[in-house]
């Protein structure tokens, strides 16, 4: 009967694995329950031998003390428990051998001695793991465990390695080693050199260990790299402030770059500009909910679509005001500031009335989502797509401007209305439009701040003063300098960031400009002329 | 003389508005004091408490009408100056607590203790003296006005320029009081008072007491703005707001004069702070948020800009509003409030003072000769 069974169990390993595994491991697993601690040794050794990766659960297996012998045929399998007996699998395979009384079983019992085998065996075997990026993760692993057991191991896959970064991982993993423990100066040395070259926080403090501890030889080397570490430490984190700058600046960007329309070309203060970045945010909410009822397998493509949509909604509201308020208003610029104020507060309540005052969940697709690193950088996606959306946006805008009807009639209504009037251009409609057009635009932005920001109706608010400090000190009427402001103010508010503190650098940013202002009233690329005193 | 000055500058409107001002602090203290609580003449504490405060913002209005509607200076930070006032008044009011706080130390307000702090920082100094906070009330607002106004009139910042640097300055302000290191108690602000003068600040006469200083202020106010407008120099003023340039073209150096209003505005300004902060019991840096600053304009712009009289109106008017509204319709105030601020900017340029005068002038019967009110151009 357990004769049969077990040629069952055999046939069965024998179409479930492939060949090799029955062949070769198979009788070494069986090895593990042989009985005394020698022979277990003796199997592991075995095992780690093959530097098969299917070893590697079999020996976890061990390790948890997951792993018994079936008194019945002394094979080893796999059993958890499960109601009063035990749940048995194989520990190769994984397959499934049915339930076992508890006295049927009998644990594999390890040592402290076996126990330091198991783990060395366990780096050793991910260390020579088929798959690069195992062994790179096992490689980091330890270089911040700084096992000394795991040197040979380390010894053996370095010499076997063809993958450079790889060994860069492991050598650096190696110096770690050496440097913690005991190994002749000329070692400790060159492990120093080696992690001068990877140039981390965490190649920093074992140096810093190295120098309080190490021989003079050993000392003096270490605080040579420490200062070289240091170094280049400074240089990332300076690297890493103008990214946070960049960013910063291209959030700004997209936030104050309808504005450089509606103000900066129309003259129009429009304080319910934040109003429309919030608005497209909101449609974004929308377009997302849309595509998590009927089409959830598409979701990835909502911010796609989300665009236009934003575009269009935001664009449709700034007609709308403008046909309705703005035009009685036109050449009287502090009225208008208060009428769109008004604006922004009806249509904040409006939202809030509508969608409620809690921020709406707005999810990522997930191409905006996760990091990479670049060097001592680590740079999100999302904020990465911010970046070169910002920047599309503006160069878009830029040829609209430039290189269509459209953008031609803007300018000609903006410098001269009569004559644009006496040309046969619809001046009401272009101001329409240009309105629209700036509003559209603050609603791309609300797409793209939804990915970062809260999606609640005080969403504009926390960006209208931003952005009107980035028009103004970037000079009315220059969409170049609204680029230059966004990125200068950006740089800046991240630069001081380290040394002030997030709010005292933006009160900081702020007296900054308020000075500038006073320079150069007109911001720094001010329309020169006479047509600034009208 | 002196007193030739000052009374110049009334007319009909400042006659009415001061005899609605003296009834006031007449009738209000018999009937909050001198009736029993259940006499359908008997006003309560908090009552007199709501119309002090709505007499204080008149009094911010006023500041604000005589730089927007006399000298064409938008400020969207005048609430800063107001705000400034009430922290000196709240500073005084801090120190007289004294050893009742909840930490019972005689020195440090509570908010120091918590943070760890054992030393009164030394801007806090002389505040225990009702003398040096009733000065640093007008001085504070009135240095800082000075020091912007200073640098922004003599730059020839103008517009809306100014407008939103007054409103970058605010909001630089209200994020700096925001910390707690400012030693200005951080988010919570400066609160519970125990005591004014040495009279309890929560007793009814003290209220009282309150309420008769703010109308007093007003009035004095009022007419201190009437007198300056009414003035020689107010005539330059009203200049400079209709032709800047060529005002300065005709050999007056306008930014003094801009600059004298401002900083006056500023001190009105903080003044009536001062007063606001003891009869609400709390002054926190959200009232420096540009957004407060912007309804105080809009007070001025229901009222009617320019006249003065108008802004106090609007003032109360507004907040009477607000106070019926955001209690009876929560989610309606700030639709009417919107409303109200392209409304008035659409239809009432002038504020109700404005379209009342536009009625008077269209009845034939009462075409009396009036000096028709200077046709304000649209700044």
């Amino acid at each position: 009967m357990h004769r049969a069974f077990c040629w069952l169990l055999a046939a069965f390993l024998a179409l479930a694995a492939p060949a090799s595994f029955a062949a070769d491991l198979a009788p070494l697993v069986r090895g593990l329950g042989a009985g005394s601690y020698a022979e277990t040794e003796k199997a592991i050794a075995g095992l780690a031998e093959t530097g098969d990766p299917a070893v590697v659960p079999v020996i976890e297996a061990l390790q948890a003390g997951d792993l018994h012998v079936r008194k019945a045929d002394g094979a080893v399998v796999v059993a958890k428990r499960a109601g009063n007996g035990y749940a048995l699998t194989d520990p190769l395979t994984g397959a499934a051998l049915g339930e076992a009384d508890r006295n049927a079983v009998e644990k594999i019992r390890i040592n402290n001695a076996l126990r330091r085998t198991i783990s060395a065996t366990l780096g050793a075997l991910t260390l020579m793991s088929p798959d690069a990026g195992t062994r790179r993760q096992a490689a980091e692993a330890v270089f911040k465990s700084r096992d000394a057991n795991a040197l040979d191991a380390l010894n053996t896959a370095l010499a076997k390695e063809t993958d450079e970064r790889v060994r860069r991982a492991m050598t650096q993993a190696r110096a770690s080693v050496l440097l913690a423990g005991e190994a002749p100066d000329a070692d400790k040395i060159a492990a120093v050199a080696v992690l001068q070259e990877r140039g981390d926080q965490d190649a920093r403090a074992l140096l810093n260990g190295a120098a309080n501890t190490g021989s003079d030889a050993v000392k003096d080397a270490a605080m040579k790299a420490i200062a070289s570490v240091e170094q280049r430490l400074a240089l990332w984190g300076a690297a890493q402030n103008l990214w946070y700058g960049l960013s910063l600046g291209s959030v700004l960007l997209l936030a104050a770059i309808g504005l450089a329309v509606t103000f900066g070309v129309m003259g129009v203060i429009n304080m319910a500009h934040g109003e429309m970045v919030m608005i497209g945010a909101y449609a974004t909410f929308l377009v997302q909910e849309a595509f998590r009822q009927w089409a959830p397998g598409l979701f990835d493509f909502s911010i796609l679509v989300a665009l236009p949509v934003a575009f269009l909604v935001s664009g449709a509201v700034g007609v709308a005001i403008e046909r309705s308020v703005i035009r009685w208003l036109y050449g009287r610029p502090l009225e208008t500031l208060l009428a769109t104020w008004g604006l922004s507060l009806a249509l904040q309540q409006a939202v809030r009335s509508i969608f409620g005052p809690t921020n709406r969940e707005v999810g990522a697709p997930s191409w905006m989502s996760g990091a990479f690193e670049l060097g001592g950088l680590t740079i999100t996606y999302g904020r990465l797509w911010i970046v070169v959306f910002a920047f599309l946006v503006f160069g878009a805008l830029l040829v609209a401007l430039r290189k269509t009807w459209f953008g031609l009639s803007i300018r000609a209504v903006t410098q001269n209305r009569s004559m644009a009037n006496a040309m046969g251009i619809r001046t009401a409609r272009v101001d329409a439009l240009t309105f629209g057009l700036g509003s559209g635009i603050a609603g791309l932005a609300g797409v793209a701040l939804s990915q970062i920001d809260n999606v609640s109706p005080n969403l504009g608010q926390g960006y209208i003063i931003d952005s009107f400090m980035v028009v103004v000190f970037g000079g009315v009427g220059n969409l170049w300098g609204t680029l230059v402001g966004a990125l200068a103010l950006g740089g800046v508010n991240k630069f001081l960031e380290p040394y002030a503190g997030a709010v005292l650098g933006k009160i900081l940013v702020l007296i900054f400009i308020i000075l500038f202002i006073q320079r150069r009233p007109r911001g720094l690329f001010a329309l020169k002329g006479r047509a600034v005193e009208a | 003389m002196l007193t030739r000055f000052f009374l110049m500058g009334l007319d009909k409107k400042a006659g009415v508005l001061l005899t609605v001002l003296a009834v006031l602090a007449v009738a209000v203290p018999v009937m909050a004091l001198g009736t029993a609580p259940d006499s359908p003449w008997h006003i309560s504490t908090h009552t007199v408490a709501l119309l002090g405060k709505y007499l204080c913002f008149a009094l911010l209005a006023l500041s604000l009408d005589l730089v927007w509607g006399f000298v064409g200076i938008l400020s969207l930070g005048h609430a800063a100056f107001f705000t400034l006032g009430g922290y000196a008044m709240g500073m005084y009011l801090m120190r007289q607590i004294g050893s009742r706080g909840m930490y019972g130390n005689a020195d440090l307000p509570d908010f120091m203790v918590f943070l760890n702090w054992t030393e009164l920082p030394w801007y806090w100094h002389g505040f225990d003296q009702f003398w040096f906070a009733a000065i640093m009330v007008m001085l504070v607002p009135g240095l800082l006005a000075f020091a912007f106004g200073w640098f922004a009139f003599r730059s020839r910042v103008t517009g809306v320029y100014l407008s939103i640097i007054t409103q970058a300055l605010t909001f630089a302000l209200m994020l700096a009081f925001f910390r707690n290191d400012m030693g200005f108690g951080g988010n919570n602000g400066l609160t519970d008072f125990k005591e004014i003068l040495g009279f309890d600040i929560q007793a009814a006469s003290t209220r009282v007491g309150l309420f008769v200083a703010t109308v007093v202020a007003l009035a004095a106010g009022y007419i201190l703005a009437s007198a300056v407008v009414a003035s020689k120099l107010g005539k330059v003023l009203i200049a400079v707001r209709d032709a800047e340039s060529r005002v300065r073209f005709l050999g007056y150096e306008t930014d003094r004069y801009k600059l004298f209003a401002w900083t006056l505005s500023a001190c009105m300004a903080g003044v009536a702070g001062a007063l606001y902060v003891p009869q609400v019991g709390i002054i926190n840096p959200s009232e420096f948020s540009p957004a407060s600053s912007i309804e105080a304009v809009i007070w001025v712009a229901v009222g009617g800009r320019g006249t003065l009289a108008g802004p106090v109106l609007g003032a109360v008017l507004v907040n009477f509003g607000k106070s019926y509204f955001t209690a009876a319709l929560p989610e309606f105030w700030l639709f009417a409030l919107g409303g109200l601020f392209v409304l008035v900017t659409l239809f009432l340029p002038k504020g109700i003072l404005g379209l009342a005068a536009q009625l008077r002038d269209r009845l034939p019967a009462r075409a009396t000769v009036t000096a028709k009110p200077a046709d304000q151009k649209g700044v």
